[in-house]
């Protein structure tokens, strides 16, 4: 594993880049290029390929998906978020997601925003500002934020550390082992 | 890290907290979701809760099998490499199929299973070639009352059996394996009241695309489905094969569970094909914990389907819940049928396919690819004859495996070719190229348009 981790620093600033609902992870990336591989590199050369083959080629590090409803739709392939963060996407904002891109995501560490108001409120190419750590994105043009629904603390913690894998290497455990029995409520 | 005895080690946590699971079990407030994770809810590290979970609350729990395929196993094997964790809490609950790509299409692939391969060997854990992942799970280890997780969204499908059974992602399979547990947030239940009995050329097949058209992609994101029959004339038309169908097509409208009740076909589908694991020596499979729903659980929806109402429906092409009736689409001509898939490539959708297949030929303009979904489905396939029935068509019939459902080999589609298919979903480039156009129906329909080289109505044939 020589290939060094990309770790999505906790504020970003990028162009949008605006889609509609619906958008599924074979569309994020199909399936017989993710089969062949398992470098995170590789998966990035077909970001969005069922969009656009050359979508990795146009965007630059720090740029931003912004989506309608259902963002992520389809298998549980983690490679989808993986093939977003490393081609430079620096997180995605959506109306909604399916459940296992969500999560995968977070795993992944790659940051998901639900924002249902976001709506309309992007155009192609804005220059966006997101803070992870504050959870919201600001829209440069209007001067708008947005703040993305609460997810749990662990969670939150996992994205800041850069994943799952990057949070274990630190702490030597995952981070939902905690003494208390819930994790809260959502 | 715990290892191997820690599964003796969890049976006697859970003899110790009979006193609990016999409350929840009995508590007629808790929908399926809310019994089955409140027993699987654990406190702290290894030890079990007594509390009772509610949807909405998030959770540690117990997971009693999670599984990798071909296509994220490898991303699986990478995380828990990255983490330097070279032990697995307990093999016996690991499994890895190699079924999409099966067997290897190309030297990247054949590399990527060599690498499960020396894995499973290395952890002596649970290692299925050439079976569909979900169809093994059902034929082999799915059990009432089991936590099953798995990296692949139609791991969904062993609710069909009363399990919870849920798809998640490579890493997180990672850290199931090494621990032997994960979060998860209890999902709010749709309860579906089925009644009504199915027209001739209707099938499970056509239910569930019909419901999905109605409620949408998402319409059930996050959500349980808990799906309930009038009387036992309507469950009797539900065969197992029919409930894993329903349950694994349910992942298309974005479910986290979809759950059927246990009963007696599905005793009698465990009682025929026995529980087996055997890697683990107190077979933690065996162990079966009937879950019923309670008479007064709350339900954020109820839904009525009514079977005789229903007709052959096609969904497509390229959104799986733009839903017509057969005859809305008839006569749209295509390149390729194809019978298959872990949604609808049982040994029930074999006969009704070779039902309709005997006798008569694949039309000239179109391919037909029977693939069936295990080597289970496989060799009684043989044995009833229908292999020779598809070849006497002119079908092609391959080995069982995933294959043309994701488009990457035995029958992917190339520019602007049409497909009409059984298998799981429609999406834009699916099957194949990006200009190709997937349209999904029951296994009946798919046959008979093989037949005429364009979608045809079933009903005329049955
Ligand atoms: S047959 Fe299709 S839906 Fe089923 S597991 Fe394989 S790829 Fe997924």
């Amino acid at each position: 594993m020589s290939e060094q981790p990309v770790i999505i620093p906790s504020i970003s600033k990028g162009k949008a880049w605006v889609f509609g609902d619906n958008i599924n992870t074979d569309i994020i990336i199909p399936f017989r290029f993710k089969s062949r591989t398992n470098d995170p590199y590789e998966m990035a050369k077909y970001a969005m390929y069922g969009f656009d083959p050359d979508f990795h080629k146009k965007i630059s590090k720090g740029d931003i998906i912004i989506a309608g409803r259902n963002f992520g739709g389809g298998s549980s392939r983690e490679q989808a978020p993986v093939a977003l963060k490393y081609a430079g996407i620096s997180a995605v904002v959506a109306e909604s997601f399916a459940r296992i891109f969500y999560r995968n995501a977070y795993t992944i560490g790659l940051p998901a925003l639900e924002i249902p108001e976001i709506k309309g409120k992007i155009n192609q190419g804005d220059e966006l500002k997101i803070d992870i750590t504050k959870f919201v994105v600001e829209n440069t043009r209007t001067n708008e934020t947005f703040r993305g629904r609460e997810v749990p603390q662990f969670l939150r913690q996992m994205l800041l550390e850069g994943g799952l894998v990057e949070y274990y290497k630190k702490y030597k455990q995952f981070p939902w082992i905690q003494t208390q029995n819930s994790l809260g409520k959502s | 890290m715990q290892t191997t005895s820690s599964s003796s080690l969890q049976q006697n946590e859970e003899m110790r907290n009979l006193p609990h699971i016999k409350n929840v079990l009995n508590d007629n407030s808790l929908t399926f979701a809310e019994k089955i994770i409140s027993i699987k809810n654990v406190e702290t590290y290894g030890k079990k809760s007594t509390t009772i979970s509610r949807s909405g609350d998030i959770v540690v729990v117990d997971v009693n099998l999670a599984m990798a395929q071909d296509s994220t196993g490898p991303l699986a094997i990478r995380s828990l490499n990255e983490m330097g964790i070279d032990s697995l809490h307990d093999p016996s609950k690991a499994l890895l199929v190699i079924d999409h790509t099966f067997p290897a299409a190309d030297e990247k692939v054949a590399n990527l299973h060599a690498m499960m391969r020396e894995f499973a060997s290395k952890h002596n854990c649970m290692l299925v070639e050439g079976s569909i992942s979900h169809q093994h799970i059902l034929e082999y280890l799915a059990a009432p009352g089991m936590m099953i997780l798995g990296a692949d969204s139609h791991t969904c499908q062993s609710g069909c059996v009363g399990a919870f059974a849920s798809g998640i992602g490579s890493t997180e399979v990672a850290a199931v394996w090494a621990t032997g547990q994960l979060w998860l947030r209890i999902p709010e239940t749709i309860r579906i009241n089925i009644s009504g009995i199915f027209n001739k050329g209707v099938f499970a097949r056509d239910m569930i695309l019909d419901y999905i058209g109605k409620i949408g992609e998402d319409g059930a994101n996050y959500k349980a489905l808990e799906w309930k029959f009038s009387n036992e004339d309507i469950r009797n038309q539900f065969s197992m094969d029919s409930r894993a169908c329903i349950s694994n097509a349910s992942m298309e409208c974005g479910v986290k569970i979809s759950v059927f009740p246990v009963d007696v076909i599905t005793r009698k589908y465990l009682d025929e094909n026995p529980r087996i694991n055997n890697n683990s020596s107190d077979n933690p499979y065996m162990k079966q914990i009937e879950i019923h729903p309670g008479n007064s659980a709350e339900y954020i929806d109820e839904f009525e389907i009514e079977c005789d109402k229903l007709v052959p429906y096609v969904s497509g092409p390229d959104h799986i819940d733009i839903v017509h009736s057969v005859e809305e689409l008839e006569n749209v001509e295509i390149d390729q049928a194809f019978i298959g898939s872990s949604t609808n490539g049982r040994i029930e959708d074999l006969e009704v396919a070779a039902r309709i297949l005997k006798g008569r030929k694949v039309h000239k303009n179109t391919r037909c690819v029977v693939t069936p979904a295990s080597v289970r489905v496989y060799e009684e396939a043989i044995r009833r004859g229908y292999v020779e029935t598809y070849l006497e068509a002119g079908a092609v019939f391959t080995n069982a495996t995933c294959g043309a459902c994701v488009g990457t080999h035995l029958g992917a589609l190339g520019d602007k070719e049409i497909c009409i298919s059984s298998s799981s979903r429609n999406f834009v480039g699916r099957m194949g190229a990006l200009s190709s156009k997937v349209y999904l129906a029951s296994p009946a329909t798919v046959a008979v348009s093989a037949i005429e080289g364009k979608i045809a109505d079933p009903r005329r044939y049955l």
